[in-house]
C-alpha cells in the first residue's frame, strides 16, 4: 500500500516531506503560470463571429480567425523585418494542373485534428465549400456565405481527389490564386454535425484545428481561448496560459485600461496618448504593413478623369504634415503600396510642389477645380479622418482645387464603396482605406476591368489598355520571377497613371504592458500572438 | 384601484403598438442597407438577391411587419445580423446589466436630489438654495462622458482604487453584487450616472417645495399654530408626486442606458448595446431593444402612475 502520509515519530524526516511538498507544489503552481493571462483590448464593437470566417474585418481575422482555425493556405508573421508571405497551412503544398490552368491541385497534411478530435482530411475541405456556397446543404450557413463571397468570386468548384487532395477549378485563370485560400477557415464538420447544424450554438462550442481552443465567451464582453497543446505545428503552441480578448471601441477607455493593469494589450492607442504611455513604462510597438490612406477616384466623370488632374492632386499634398499631425504615426505615401512591399520598384514619386499642381491645373483646364470627396467620421483603418481631411482639403485648394466635403458615418461611406460609380457618378472620389494584403486586392482589383464596380473593388471604373495586358500577363504567369517583375511593372504604371491620391501608410500601433514578452510585430494585418507569454 | 390599473394598461396597448411600428420602419427608414455590414466590398447585385432571401428582407413590408410582430409578441425578436444570436438574449442581457447601474443610481440620486431640492425650496432666495441651484446646474450640465473619462483618469490611473472599465475579471456572468471587489466596478459608472438625475430631480424638488410652501393650506397650517417642521413635512408630502414623476421619467432614461457612459467605462449595458448596433447597422438589434425599452419606459410610467395616485388621492378622483 501507497504511504501517502509520512511518519510523525521523525520530525526531521516530516519536515523534509513538507519542504519537498512545497517545491512541487511551488513548482506546479509556477508552471501553471509560466505563460500567463495575455488580455487584450481590441478596437472591434464585439466578438468577432466565432463560425469560421470572422466579422469586424482584418482585426477579426487577427485574433479569433487564427486563433480557432487555420486555412489550407497559411501567413508567415514570424518576422519583424520582411514583408509576410504565404505558406503552408493545412495544405502542404499547391501547384497547377500542367493540363488546366484552371485547375488547382492540394495536397493536405496528414495528422491534423480539429479540437473535437476530428481528424482533418479532403472531406472536410469540400464540406465547407458547400457550407459557404451551396444553399441546399444542410450546413450552409447564411451569415459565413456573405463573410466569405469576396474571397470565393474566382472558386468554380472544389472536388476531392483523395483522402489527403482536393482540386479546386478557378473560373478564370489566376497564378495568384493561392492567396485566396489563405482567407477560408477549416471548420469542424463533427461539432456542426453534432449540433444539428445550429450555428448560434456551434458560436458557443466553435471548433477548429487552430493554436488556440474555445474555452468560455460571454457575447459582446469576452472571449476566452486556452492553448492547443496537440497543435499540427509545435512550434505555434501558445506560450501563454490565457488570451483573453475584449472589445473596447473607445480608445481613451483601451489606453485607461492599459494603465490601470486591466488588460496588457492594446490596439490602435491614439498618437496624443503616446507620451503618457511611454512615461507610465508601456512598449509602443508600430511597424509598417501594407494599409494607405488613400483617396479611391471617378474615371467616368469630373476632372479625375484627366490624368493630370489626379497628378496634380498629389502634388498638392504635403505628407510630411500629416505624420505630423499623426504625431509620427504614419508614413508618407507616394504610391499605392509601402516601399517594404517586394514589387514595389521604382514608381514616380510626387514630391510635394504645389506651383506644379497649379500648373498641370491650368493645362487641364481645370482651375479653379471644383471637386466632390466623400469622408466618413470614421471608421476602420480610417485613422483621424476628420483632422487629416482638413489639412488635405486646405493644401488641395491651395493648389488651387475647390474641395466639397460630403461627410458621412463609416456605413453610409461603405454603401458609396459598394455601390460604384455608377451609382454615385457625381462623387468623384471617396476617402476609404486599404488592406493592401495581397498582390491582387492591392494593385490588381483597383485598375482591372474585370473588377469593376458593383462586381468588384475597381470602384470608379479605371481602364487602360496597357494596364490591362499586363493584368492578363501576370494572371498567367506562373513563374514567381517573372511574375513579379510583371507586378512591379504593373505598380509603377499604376503610379504613373496617379490612379490615387496618395496620402500616409499607417504603421499599426499597439501599446503593450512591460510583463509582456515575446510579440514580434509582423508586416502584416495579420498577427501571431502565440509566442506572447506575460510575466 | 383595479379599474384604474386595467384603464391604465388599456391606454398602455396602442402605445406599445404605435412603437412597434415606429421600431420596424426602422429597416427603412435608416440610411443605408441594414446588410451592408455583412456584405462584402465587392459583392454582385445577385449575391445581394440571395441574402436578402436568406435574412428575409425579400418579402412585401407588410407581411415582414405581420411576421415580426407576431414573433415578437412571443418573445422572438429574430437574429442579430452581425452575430445571429438571438436578439431578445443580448438585450435582456443588457438590460439586467443596465438594471444593476440603474437601481443604484436612481435611489442615490433620489436621495440626494430630493434633500438637496428639498433644503433649497425651504430657503428661497438664500446662499443656500443659490448653492444647491448652482451643483444642480452643474450636475446637468458637465457632459457627463467627460466626467467619466476624468473619474477613470483620477481612480483608475492614477491612483489605482477602481478598476478603470468592465463589470469584474471574469465579466458579467460572474458578477455578483455581495462580492466587495465586483461591487468596486460598479463606483464610478453609477457616480457618473446618477449626476444628471441629481441635477434635475433637485431642481424638480426645489419649484415643487418653493410652489407649495406658497399655498393657501400652508398659510392655514402655520396659522393653526402647527410648528415650521411640520409644516415642512406637509410640504414635502405635497411635492411627493412631482418629484416622483420626474424620478420615473429617469429611470426610463436610465435603463435606455447611457451610451456614453457604458462606453467610456465598457459597460455590456442597453446603451453599449445600441451604440454597437448602430454603428454596425444592426437593425434587428434596434428593432428588439428600441421596442423592449419602449415598454420598459411604458411600464415604468404605468407603476409612477400608480404610485401617485396611491400617495396622493386627488390623482386618483381625476
Amino acid at each position: 500500500m501507497m504511504q501517502i502520509a509520512p511518519s510523525v515519530s521523525n520530525p526531521r524526516r516530516l519536515l523534509r516531506h513538507l519542504l519537498s511538498a512545497c517545491a512541487l507544489v511551488g513548482l506546479s503552481l509556477s508552471q501553471a503560470q509560466a505563460g500567463g493571462v495575455l488580455t487584450v483590448a481590441m478596437t472591434a464593437g464585439d466578438i468577432p463571429v466565432t463560425t469560421g470566417t470572422p466579422d469586424q474585418g482584418f482585426e477579426g481575422f487577427r485574433f479569433v480567425g487564427w486563433s480557432l482555425y487555420d486555412a489550407l493556405v497559411g501567413w508567415d508573421l514570424s518576422k519583424a523585418d520582411k514583408p509576410s508571405d504565404i505558406i503552408p497551412g493545412l495544405a502542404t503544398s499547391w501547384s497547377i494542373d500542367p493540363n488546366d490552368h484552371k485547375r488547382w491541385i492540394f495536397k493536405l497534411r496528414q495528422g491534423v485534428k480539429f479540437h473535437d478530435g476530428c481528424a482533418f482530411s479532403a472531406d472536410d475541405v469540400v464540406w465547407n465549400y458547400a457550407r459557404m456556397t451551396d444553399n441546399k446543404a444542410p450546413q450552409f450557413f447564411a451569415q459565413q456565405f456573405a463573410l466569405n463571397r469576396g474571397y470565393m468570386t474566382n472558386v468554380a468548384n472544389i472536388e476531392k481527389v483523395d483522402d489527403f487532395t482536393v482540386a479546386i477549378t478557378t473560373k478564370f485563370v489566376e497564378s495568384l490564386f493561392p492567396y485566396t485560400m489563405s482567407y477560408i477557415p477549416m471548420v469542424s464538420r463533427c461539432r456542426a454535425e453534432e449540433l444539428k447544424f445550429d450555428w448560434n450554438a456551434f458560436a458557443m462550442h466553435p471548433s477548429g484545428t487552430g493554436p488556440y481552443r474555445f474555452d468560455r465567451m460571454i457575447p459582446r464582453e469576452r472571449l476566452e481561448l486556452v492553448p492547443n497543446k496537440d497543435y499540427w505545428n509545435p512550434a505555434r503552441v501558445p506560450h501563454q496560459d490565457r488570451m483573453i480578448l475584449i472589445p473596447m471601441p473607445e480608445a481613451a477607455t483601451r489606453v485607461a485600461a492599459l494603465l490601470s493593469g486591466q488588460v496588457n494589450f492594446v490596439e490602435a492607442p491614439p498618437p496624443d496618448t503616446i507620451a503618457r504611455l511611454k512615461s507610465a513604462g508601456m512598449q509602443i510597438v508600430t511597424n509598417v504593413y501594407p494599409h494607405n490612406w488613400p483617396f479611391t477616384l471617378n474615371f467616368v466623370k469630373g476632372p479625375f478623369t484627366d490624368v493630370r488632374v489626379r497628378q496634380a492632386a498629389n502634388y498638392a499634398l504635403n505628407r510630411a504634415d500629416f505624420v505630423e499631425l499623426l504625431g509620427g504615426l504614419a508614413t508618407e505615401e507616394y504610391a499605392q503600396v509601402p516601399p517594404f512591399m517586394p514589387y514595389y520598384g521604382k514608381p514616380v514619386r510626387y514630391e510635394f510642389n504645389t506651383k506644379k499642381a497649379t500648373e498641370l491645373l491650368k493645362a487641364a483646364k481645370c482651375y479653379p477645380c471644383e471637386i466632390t470627396l466623400a469622408i466618413s467620421t470614421s471608421g476602420s483603418g480610417q485613422m483621424q479622418p476628420l483632422p487629416m481631411n482638413d489639412l488635405l482639403k486646405s493644401q488641395l485648394e491651395e493648389a488651387g482645387f475647390k474641395v466639397n466635403f460630403k461627410v458621412m458615418d463609416w456605413n453610409a461611406m461603405l454603401e458609396i464603396a459598394r455601390g460604384g460609380v455608377d451609382k454615385f457618378p457625381d462623387i468623384d472620389g471617396y476617402n476609404g482605406s486599404r488592406a493592401l494584403v495581397d498582390p491582387v486586392i492591392a494593385v490588381i482589383k483597383p485598375v482591372a476591368k474585370a473588377y469593376w464596380s458593383p462586381a468588384g473593388a475597381n470602384w470608379g471604373h479605371f481602364y487602360n489598355a496597357e494596364i490591362e495586358k499586363l493584368v492578363a500577363d501576370i494572371f498567367t504567369e506562373f513563374d514567381d520571377a517573372k511574375r513579379m517583375a510583371l507586378l512591379t511593372k504593373l505598380h509603377e504604371a499604376e503610379n504613373e497613371q496617379a490612379i490615387m491620391i496618395f496620402v500616409v501608410h499607417d504603421v499599426n500601433p499597439r501599446a503593450i504592458s512591460p510583463h509582456v514578452k515575446g510579440f514580434v510585430q509582423s508586416q502584416h494585418w495579420f498577427q501571431d500572438m502565440t509566442p506572447i507569454s506575460v510575466e | 384601484m383595479l379599474v384604474l390599473i386595467l384603464r391604465r394598461l388599456a391606454y398602455a396597448a396602442p402605445i406599445a403598438l404605435g412603437v412597434s411600428l415606429v421600431c420596424f420602419s426602422l429597416v427603412y427608414l435608416a440610411p443605408g442597407d441594414p446588410l451592408q455590414a455583412v456584405m462584402p466590398a465587392d459583392v454582385t447585385p445577385d449575391m445581394v438577391e440571395m441574402i436578402r432571401h436568406e435574412y428575409g428582407f425579400d418579402k412585401p413590408i407588410p407581411v415582414q411587419y405581420a411576421l415580426w410582430l407576431w414573433r415578437a409578441v412571443q418573445g422572438d425578436f429574430g437574429l442579430s445580423i452581425g452575430s445571429r444570436r438571438p436578439v431578445i438574449v443580448d438585450v435582456l442581457g443588457s438590460l439586467q446589466n443596465t438594471l444593476l447601474l440603474t437601481s443604484f443610481a436612481v435611489p442615490i440620486a433620489f436621495v440626494i436630489g430630493y434633500t438637496l431640492g428639498a433644503i433649497a425650496g425651504c430657503f428661497p432666495g438664500r446662499w443656500l438654495d443659490r448653492t444647491v441651484t448652482g451643483f444642480a446646474v452643474m450636475g446637468v450640465s458637465v457632459p457627463n462622458y467627460w466626467l467619466g473619462i476624468v473619474m477613470v483618469i483620477a481612480f483608475a490611473v492614477e491612483l489605482s482604487w477602481l478598476p478603470a472599465t468592465g463589470m469584474g475579471p471574469r465579466g458579467s456572468d460572474a458578477f455578483s453584487i455581495f462580492s466587495l471587489g465586483d461591487l468596486r466596478y460598479l463606483v464610478m459608472p453609477v457616480f457618473t450616472l446618477s449626476m444628471v438625475p441629481v441635477g434635475i430631480i433637485a431642481r424638480s424638488t426645489r419649484a415643487a417645495v418653493a410652489e407649495i410652501r406658497g399655498q393657501d393650506f400652508v398659510i392655514t397650517l402655520r396659522a393653526k399654530g402647527l410648528s415650521e417642521t411640520a409644516v415642512i413635512r406637509h410640504v414635502l408630502k405635497n411635492a411627493l408626486p412631482q418629484v416622483l414623476a420626474v424620478m420615473g421619467l429617469q429611470f426610463g432614461y436610465l435603463m435606455g442606458g447611457s451610451i456614453l457612459i457604458e462606453t467610456v467605462f465598457t459597460w455590456p449595458g442597453s446603451g453599449f448595446l445600441l451604440a454597437k448596433a448602430i454603428i454596425n447597422r444592426d437593425i434587428p438589434v434596434l428593432q428588439g431593444a428600441i421596442l423592449l425599452l419602449s415598454l420598459v419606459f411604458v411600464a415604468t410610467n404605468l407603476v409612477v402612475d400608480l404610485l401617485q395616485s396611491a400617495i396622493d388621492p386627488r390623482i386618483r378622483r381625476a
